[in-house]
């Protein structure tokens, strides 16, 4: 491309000869600083919110700092000690991940049910899908108000419908694990049918002609699932898994409004991390241990990110290559040292040859084109 | 569509020559799903549809309908009265108005910085290109959010907190966006498009607007949808820099539940109303969003 680039200014032989025009000069200067001067903006913007806040995060987080008077003596490594002795930051920290499996187990497992269900010759495709989609579009407040309202232990619907069916009345806010099972069923609301969505995209993907000769060979519907798609979506279904780790366990809208004029309920069953930090910045307003919160979510969020990109490319090797082999979702186009926690992102839509209840014009796009041609 | 047929007549034809009509009518001919197929997806609808129109339900009564043991299933006629009490306690066309201004501004923001630099590393050749791209992929997962407190020290030492810009300025630049733009632009754009306008004498820039942009514009599109959607769903951040007298509308909407004493049918018909907007770009952008969702646009 340089080359090809240059090729006016540079490879003309008569302008090698006498010293390049002010014109050439200037033209040298475009093709040489645009790209940086492209780049620049998301840099510099990304620098200056993005990694220098969450590099002063650790500088704060060595000190006393408080929300008001500032910045106070130079503690070194105390905060941390004295938060990973604090028995509320393991709490936050049990109570996040009991959330997060709550959500994400059943959510996968319901999510490629659905994806199933619409991975077939459907009438009024459309509508279907969008009806899975509904619950994206409402707010996460929004969600949080309306199910808060459902869980009601005294008029909720749902203790209402419990008893009439003689249940007990079940202490959705009071106690943990029914409080926790409420979040998320908040998260799993919303997320729910854009995930079996993700997956219905890369179930697609999957050779229909690979369906045909199992059946030939008479696998059963049942067989075919666990046999064909289920191997052929795992990539798709990591992928899914990672963006909800990294979401999930920074969750603070849903357990923040389920209970607001607490800090996560009255005895903190449901305090999540990121409510416990924003308990410690401004209610607190001790700035140094909620920095060193922060910090410490961030080294934990970065741990989990490590395993699942570690146990993905295992998978990812061991596993069969094929769902891999065609996708370029390697930003290079091929399997590169980008983490693979992006591939699947991009690549949960590898060209699919025997796709024929698409238009044409779908399966020459590559993974990474979203294509509104395509119309659904 | 002959693919599927192929495979289920096959399918089909081992077991019996002509399936039961029960049987089909149940599980489907293979050409075609069945009853079961639709049972399903329509209990599916019902799930997604239902906490809504449980809110529109509540949101058109009043607080009673909660006592009830058998739960009303259609709205009553207290809707506006419900209306009527959200606007006294919240300011919900000032809200109404932030959010579509600080989502509009991020997301231009996002699509236009990140269609400029996605290009850059697509198509063009420069010192650190390769080394600066797994920058960008490596900070995507890096969860910046967590700086929250140097950003709030930040924006009060500039006097900023309780502005617009307060809420826009983190948010202003995503390394998913300009991987996204990148991934796509790497395909769409032959280079000889990029040579042939240089050859025609057309600067750098105008070669990027004239060649790339109109390339670019359905990968913009479907990124501006989703930067807008997370915009707009943001509730920790506004909640920090914003006070109650100049909030977002999520931050608005949470302040219904937060006296001592909740008058549920307000919260929901609060909800309902918050909802609205974006039940209409849903009807409009609806299939864009799915196909967003489908060719792998990832969440916020």
């Amino acid at each position: 491309m340089t080359t090809t680039l240059n090729r006016p200014a540079a490879g003309n032989p008569a302008a090698r000869k006498t010293a390049p025009t002010f014109r050439q000069r200037l033209n040298i200067l475009d093709v040489k600083a645009s790209p940086y001067l492209y780049i620049a903006p998301f840099f510099v913007l990304f620098g200056l919110v993005g990694l220098f806040p969450l590099g002063y995060t650790f500088v704060v987080s060595l000190f006393d700092w408080h929300l008001l008077k500032g910045q106070g003596e130079f503690v070194g490594l105390r905060n941390f000690g004295e938060v990973l002795q604090d028995r509320f930051f393991w709490n936050s920290l049990f109570n996040t991940v009991s959330i997060f499996l709550l959500s994400t187990i059943p959510q996968l497992v319901v999510a490629t049910a659905i994806a199933a269900v619409l991975d077939q010759n459907l009438r009024a495709k459309t509508f279907w899908r969008m009806s899975i989609l509904l619950p994206y579009i409402v707010t996460p407040v929004a969600v949080a108000l309306i199910f808060t309202n459902m869980f009601g232990e005294q008029y909720g619907l749902i203790n209402n419908i419990l008893a009439s069916f003689g249940v007990d009345r079940v202490m959705w806010l009071n106690e943990t694990l029914p409080s926790h099972i409420a979040i998320a069923t908040m998260v799993n609301w919303r997320w729910t049918g854009y995930n079996a969505l993700i997956l219905l995209a890369a179930m697609q993907a999957v050779p229909r002609d690979i369906y045909e000769s199992a059946a030939i060979d008479g696998a059963g519907p049942f067989r075919r699932f666990f046999n064909i798609t289920l191997p052929s979506i795992r990539p798709t279904m990591i992928f899914v898994v990672i963006t909800a780790t990294i979401g999930g366990l920074q969750i603070f809208t849903e357990p923040k409004l389920y209970d607001p004029r607490t800090a996560g309920g009255t005895a903190r069953q449901f305090q999540t991390t990121v409510l416990y930090l924003w308990e410690m910045a401004f209610q607190r307003q001790n700035f140094g241990k909620a920095a060193t919160i922060a910090w410490l979510l961030f080294l934990i969020i970065v741990l989990f990110g490590l395993v699942n990109w570690l146990i993905s490319r295992r998978i990812a090797t061991t596993g069969d290559g094929r769902s891999r082999r065609h996708r370029p979702g390697g930003w290079r186009g091929k399997s590169s040292a980008a983490p693979a926690v992006v591939l699947p992102a991009i690549g949960s839509q590898p060209p699919a040859p025997s796709r024929e209840q698409e238009p044409s014009d779908g399966q020459t796009d590559t993974a990474g084109n979203p294509t509104t041609r395509r119309g659904q | 569509m002959t693919a599927i047929d192929n495979r289920a007549r096959t399918a089909a034809g081992d077991r019996s020559a002509r399936p039961p009509v029960l049987r089909r009518k149940l599980f489907g001919n293979g050409h075609r799903p069945g009853f079961l197929t639709y049972g399903l997806l329509f209990a599916f609808f019902l799930a997604s549809a239902y906490p809504l129109w449980w809110s529109v339900i509540i949101g058109s009564r009043s607080n009673e309908a909660l006592g009830q043991t058998w739960p009303p299933l259609f709205p009553g006629g207290n809707f506006w009265t419900n209306v009527g009490e959200v606007f006294d306690t919240i300011p919900f066309w000032l809200a109404l108005g932030n959010s579509v201004l600080i989502s509009g501004i991020i997301t231009v923001s996002v699509v236009v910085f990140s269609t400029l630099a996605g290009y850059a590393f697509a198509k063009l050749r420069f010192r650190g290109r390769d080394g600066l791209m797994v920058a960008v992929i490596a900070t995507m997962a890096i969860p910046t959010q967590l700086g929250i407190i140097p950003l709030f020290m930040m924006m009060r030492t500039l006097g900023w907190t309780g502005e617009i810009g307060a809420v826009v300025i983190p948010t202003l630049v995503t390394a998913f966006g300009v991987f996204f733009m990148r991934q796509y632009l790497v395909d769409v754009i032959p280079d000889e498009l990029i040579e042939s306008a240089r050859m025609d004498g057309a600067s750098m820039i105008s070669t990027f607007w004239h060649v790339a942009v109109p390339a670019a514009r359905p990968a913009m599109a479907i990124l501006g949808l989703f930067t807008f959607m997370t915009a707009w769903t943001d509730f920790l951040w506004p909640l920090l820099v914003l006070d109650a007298g100049n909030p977002t509308l999520q931050t608005a909407l949470s302040q219904l539940q937060a006296g001592r004493y909740v008058d549920y049918s307000v919260v929901l018909a609060g909800a309902v109303m918050a909802t609205l907007p974006l039940l209409v770009l849903f009807v409009l952008a609806g299939k864009q969003l799915i196909s967003g969702i489908m060719q792998g646009a990832v969440k916020g």
